[in-house]
């Protein structure tokens, strides 16, 4: 009965999460609802990530970069593997993390700088 | 270190190994479909050869080192090693066969086997083009070793040498450590006698796979980084790497199978699965031969005891004709060679 009681339980959480790392596979499938935008959207993709200006090393660090910046969990999966396999170290890895946060901080703290003016705007 | 036969792993067998590939890791069936039926599916079952160019000799499975995945378990406790009596029957073979245009000598360390040195200078004699699979720290692993790059050189034989990363700490973590630093020491020995560098006619060319569960990134993207890489920090020169993807094989799947990675690796070489990259397989130009003599249609169906389907299995008997109506024997972990641009013993197949 506990048996039955705890498969219950997990059945329910699996279907009522919001992230499923299978889905990742199927992000292609995108298209089944909005076919000309989707495949307009993976062409563009792909262009994007070939060797150009940025080699293509390059910018799957950039990728993974602002992967933790959307705080996408696909993406994340995507760009650490991509990223690894493309010969980027795990220092490297966690320096462009860094980077990533250091941004999103600083984003918060130079609006002190707005608080700051409208507090000096408004006390005596 | 040991390896997998010496500690008494159960999955040093092949039988064992052939049952996890076969019937997945819960008994129950592969999650991924037959590599027979994705054959049929795409109009290329059964697989079937071209003319064998190259014969490539697994002169035996003692080795210096102990890789964590290394398909074909070898180590210093390992005692099959390629005697002089077949060694003449690949000889007698060669000179029947023209046709048979390159000899591709692999291992374990093949420079460990007695004959090593014989058996290149008769091949030598025969006209024919050499590849010596070196794992690179034998050349400084004894002193007896150290003029290995000069007997290359006089034997013309191309070097392909196995190096996971360009640096310590991903090397070390497949190969072992101290491998890196030992490794780039024979590099420099090459280079010093010509290997690498341009307009010497002496090729070396790298070998990468990837430490760990992951896919090669694309061969020449990684090849720029390496030649970049190893330029900056150790003035190492080289004609070409070779990205050649891991295959659920020995040790290989062992460490799938501990580090919980073994589905989805399967998963990734079924999603990477590229029906192009078929018509390119090392397994229809090239025959594999056993430490013992007998044939099978590459290196990993070696390992997995899987032999060619043909009247003549034994280099003994070898019959190029009888050999080219055979069908190729495939199973799950042929899915490491058909994965994104394709892998084998030449690097990727599609660039």
């Amino acid at each position: 009965m506990t048996g039955l009681y705890t498969l219950t339980i997990i059945n329910n959480f699996m279907s009522n999460h919001y992230y499923n790392a299978e889905d990742l596979g199927k992000f292609g499938s995108i298209t089944e609802f909005q076919k000309a935008m989707g495949d307009k959207f993976f062409e563009w993709y792909g262009k994007v990530f070939e060797e150009g200006d940025l080699t293509a090393r390059e910018k799957s660090l950039i990728a993974l970069a602002v992967a933790h910046t959307v705080q996408c969990p696909y993406c994340i999966d995507a760009y650490s593997n991509d990223a690894f396999e493309k010969g980027w170290s795990k220092e490297q890895m966690m320096e462009a993390v860094h980077v990533a946060a250091a941004i999103r901080g600083g984003s918060s703290l130079v609006h002190g700088v707005q608080m700051m003016n409208k507090v000096k705007e408004i006390a005596m | 270190m040991k390896s997998s036969k010496a500690k008494g792993n159960k999955l040093a067998e092949s039988t064992e190994q052939l049952e996890v590939l076969e019937h997945g890791i819960h008994g129950n069936g592969q999650t991924i479909p037959a590599f027979d039926e994705m054959l049929m599916k795409h109009g290329r079952f059964p697989l079937t050869p071209v003319s064998t160019s190259i014969l490539q000799i697994n002169m035996g499975k003692m080795c210096n080192q102990v890789c964590r995945h290394c398909h074909v378990d070898a180590g210093p406790d390992r005692k099959e090693i390629t005697r002089r009596e077949v060694m003449g029957f690949c000889i007698e073979s060669l000179k029947k066969n023209p046709g048979l245009t390159t000899v591709d000598l692999t291992g374990g360390a093949p420079e460990m086997n007695p004959d090593f040195r014989w058996f290149v200078e008769q091949v030598f004699s025969l006209n024919r083009h050499i590849i010596v699979r070196c794992n690179l720290t034998i050349i400084v692993a004894n002193k007896k070793y150290n003029d290995l790059p000069e007997f290359f050189k006089q034997h013309n034989v191309e070097v392909v040498s196995s190096l996971p990363f360009y640096t310590k700490a991903r090397t070390d973590s497949q190969r072992g450590t101290g491998v890196f630093e030992e490794s780039i020491k024979a590099l420099k020995m090459l280079n010093e006698v010509g290997y690498g560098k341009e307009g010497s006619g002496l090729v070396l060319k790298l070998v990468y796979n990837p430490a760990g569960a992951f896919l090669p990134a694309a061969q020449l993207l990684l090849e720029n980084e390496f030649k970049h890489s190893l330029k900056k920090d150790f003035d190492i020169e080289f004609n070409q790497l070779l990205t050649i993807t891991n295959m659920p094989v020995s040790r290989y799947l062992e460490y799938l199978l501990e580090s919980g990675n073994y589905e989805k690796y399967m998963q990734k070489l079924l999603d990477a699965f590229n029906p192009a990259a078929i018509q390119g397989l090392m397994c229809r130009n090239t025959l594999s031969v056993g430490w013992d003599g007998y044939l099978y249609d590459c290196d990993f169906n070696q390992m997995l005891e899987l032999k060619v389907d043909s009247t003549v299995d034994h280099i003994s008997d070898y019959n190029p004709e009888k050999l080219l109506s055979r069908n190729i024997v495939v199973n799950q972990h042929c899915y490491g060679c058909t994965a994104g641009a394709g892998s084998g013993c030449g690097g990727a197949i599609i660039e």
